[in-house]
């Protein structure tokens, strides 16, 4: 493959990505376009989000051998990048890291964050703590019952959490009610998005932010097996944890790139958030991706165990990377996921967010037709301690 | 000449301004929308702006959103949308009818496929929220080839490599969105509009349409005095949402005409 550059200077990924948003946003995406380039170019700064993942996320985060249950698979060795031990949890705060540096550069005083499960709003309300920024997150009001844990973690973190009542009060009600908030508070409001998505230069600016994943794995994998692995494996909701561990493999021809979707009750079922493997392009949230849409382009429910992955668009990079077959995109469904759950559990000590287990259900699905001497590297992207509930309730257990 | 500009001709001929008022289509029933139309043209409008519901409406505030919402849950899409304009043109073949909403549900129809079926609906220009004019070009380029008016939006923080972007893709008039924010929450500031439009004038001879909360005949006479144009979309909204499908008509007839009557006075 050659040299790996996109997105254009207009946030385009081939026909993906761009920024379809209406005039009113156009200007404070401009400035937020050039303060980025600023920042990225600006040694200082990048030094200062160093600093920060070392000393306050935790970073570099460990590459995990799992041993024993690649010994039962009897196939390929299956490696674990465990972002389940940064601080809050999960990949995310990577990202928030990021742009609470940045939106303190560019001297905004209030954060605000749309939020599924909670993951991201927590991310976001306690990096907004750490540089004493105010903070809003609008959630689903639907996703607000749902997760009354992580609500009340993001208050406990001093952040204001706004139930959105409109649409199917879910995640994509949430972003859009996070930039009709934007488009009113331009002056002393920073948006932090969650994932690879959103206008340009969201999708650019989060992959960057999270490929501190891909960097570390790059040197972790010769440490620990003299080479790069043969696949790399990661959950793709929205798709920030896999841009993350994918972006600085892209130009290295030689390792798989496999992205696992959440297929739900099954595509064929219809309740499920496969963008990738089951929709079609269109626009939404201010860039063209693949989207879960009826006949009419009206933008469709969708269901998945884990409410990280429960997203209908996903991010434009990934729309690109699949036209162009450079990863692949497959899905794994809820019973499927819950399976590698319970299996990482008791076999490894692991216990993974619900998201991450899709990843690990592929891992295990591929790795016993594969060779011993080859390697999958599986982003685990975060832990499953905001899962229990979910968990003990399939289980029909009360806790 | 265009419908549209043939209608800001015509005004500027007797020194009025126009009036554009916004429903959301299929909004409260489907049978509502016609009747509705043919309403406000009775009570003084000049140009209609027709709304394509969308589920995700993100410039849009509460009341669009609900109007948006229940149109969804009566089954609306773009079709359903065009075929409303084409019942009311059998009785009305003189006022100039502009769609808005947002690119996916184009997008999902086929571009190629909607420029046409919008021509064969005798629909004279359209608003694509989402669309600015950077991602836009071959949609631009298939709707002047058929005559159909591209509209853009312009905003207080535009700026002036942007208005004149803008005002090279636009054609029929400028939406010139009056605040910060989204559709119908706040009250539109009309100094700040005088003092902005003649930034716009210099860049671009298009008539400008002044839209995002307008409320009353009062907002809309001081809006009158610098726009060509006087754009009311949530307040109708809201009126057509308290009044319910029965007396929807008659409310928006008493809503519309005192502007009309306080705009040529």
């Amino acid at each position: 493959m050659q040299m790996y550059d996109l997105p254009d200077a207009r946030g385009h990924f081939g026909p993906y990505g761009g920024v379809f948003v209406a005039e009113t946003l156009s200007h404070v995406l401009d400035e937020l376009r050039a303060a980025y380039e600023r920042c990225r170019k600006d040694p200082a700064f990048m030094a200062e989000f160093h600093h920060e993942l070392k000393h306050y996320v935790g970073r570099p985060s460990p590459v995990y051998h799992a041993k024993r249950w690649s010994d039962l698979l009897g196939g390929a060795q299956i490696y674990l990048k465990r972002e389940d031990l940064n601080h809050t949890g999960a990949h995310k705060i990577n990202n928030t890291m990021g742009q609470a540096l940045l939106a303190r550069h560019m001297g905004k005083k209030r954060v605000i964050a749309e939020t599924g499960a909670g993951m991201h709003g927590v991310a976001s309300a306690t990096v907004a703590a750490r540089f004493g920024m105010q903070c809003v997150v609008y959630m689903g009001s639907e996703d607000v019952k749902r997760q009354a844990q992580n609500v009340y973690r993001m208050k406990l973190l001093g952040a204001e959490v706004m139930p959105v009542e409109s649409g199917s009060r879910t995640l994509k009600d949430a972003l859009n009610e996070a930039m009709r908030d934007w488009v009113t508070n331009v002056e002393d409001t920073y948006y932090i998005i969650g994932t690879v998505a959103g206008p340009h230069p969201y999708p650019m600016m989060v992959r960057d932010f999270q490929s501190v994943i891909g960097e570390e794995c790059k040197l972790q994998m010769p440490e620990l097996t003299g080479r790069q692995p043969d696949a790399v494996i990661a959950c793709v909701g929205g798709g920030s944890n896999a841009m993350g561990i994918f972006y600085p493999y892209i130009s290295d021809p030689n390792v798989r790139l496999i992205g696992v979707e959440a297929a739900g009750e099954g595509l064929a079922t219809g309740r499920h958030a496969a963008s990738l493997s089951a929709g079609t392009p269109g626009v939404l949230h201010g860039n063209r991706t693949y989207l879960l849409q009826d006949a009419n382009g009206q933008i469709t429910e969708t269901h998945s165990v884990s409410a990280g992955l429960d997203y209908p668009g996903v991010g434009p990079e990934h729309a690109w990377l699949k036209d162009h077959g450079r990863a692949e995109y497959v899905s794994v469904t809820d019973d499927e996921a819950l399976a590698a759950f319970d299996k990482l559990c008791r076999l490894e000590g692991i216990i993974p967010a619900l998201e991450s287990a899709h990843a690990v259900a592929h891992a295990v699905r591929i790795a016993p037709s594969m060779p011993r001497d080859k390697t999958l590297l599986v982003n685990l992207s975060g832990r499953g301690d905001k899962d229990m509930q979910t968990v003990a309730d399939r289980m029909g257990i009360k806790l | 000449m265009s419908r549209i500009a043939g209608r800001f001709a015509a005004l500027k001929a007797t020194g009025r301004k126009a009036l554009i008022p916004y429903i959301t289509a299929g909004d409260p029933l489907p049978a509502s929308t016609v009747p509705l139309l043919h309403a406000l043209v009775e009570a003084g409008a000049d140009i209609l702006e027709i709304g394509v519901p969308f589920s995700d409406p993100m410039a849009d505030g509460p009341a669009i959103q609900r109007s948006s919402e229940r149109a969804l849950k009566n089954g609306i899409g773009l079709l359903d949308v065009l075929n409303f304009v084409v019942q009311f043109r059998k009785k009305d073949a003189d006022t100039p009818v502009v769609l808005m909403g947002y690119a996916n549900p184009i997008e999902a129809m086929g571009m190629e496929k909607f420029v046409a079926a919008a021509k064969a609906a005798d629909i004279d220009g359209v608003i694509v929220v989402d669309y600015p004019p950077e991602e836009c070009a071959p949609f631009v380029a298939l709707c002047r080839k058929r005559g159909i008016d591209t509209i853009f939006l312009l905003a207080p923080t535009s700026t002036d490599e942007r208005i004149r972007s803008v005002a090279r893709s636009g054609s029929g008039y400028l939406y010139y969105v009056s605040l910060k924010g989204v559709t119908g929450v706040k009250n539109v500031d009309a100094m700040e509009v005088a003092a902005q439009l003649p930034k716009i004038r210099a860049a671009s001879s298009l008539p400008i349409g002044v839209g995002f909360g307008i409320k009353d005949a009062a907002s809309a006479v001081a809006i009158s005095k610098s726009a060509d144009a006087v754009i009311i979309g949530s307040r109708i909204v809201q009126e057509i949402e308290s009044a319910g499908a029965e007396h929807a008509v008659a409310r928006v007839r008493a809503l519309i005409g005192p502007i009309r009557k306080a705009l040529d006075s």
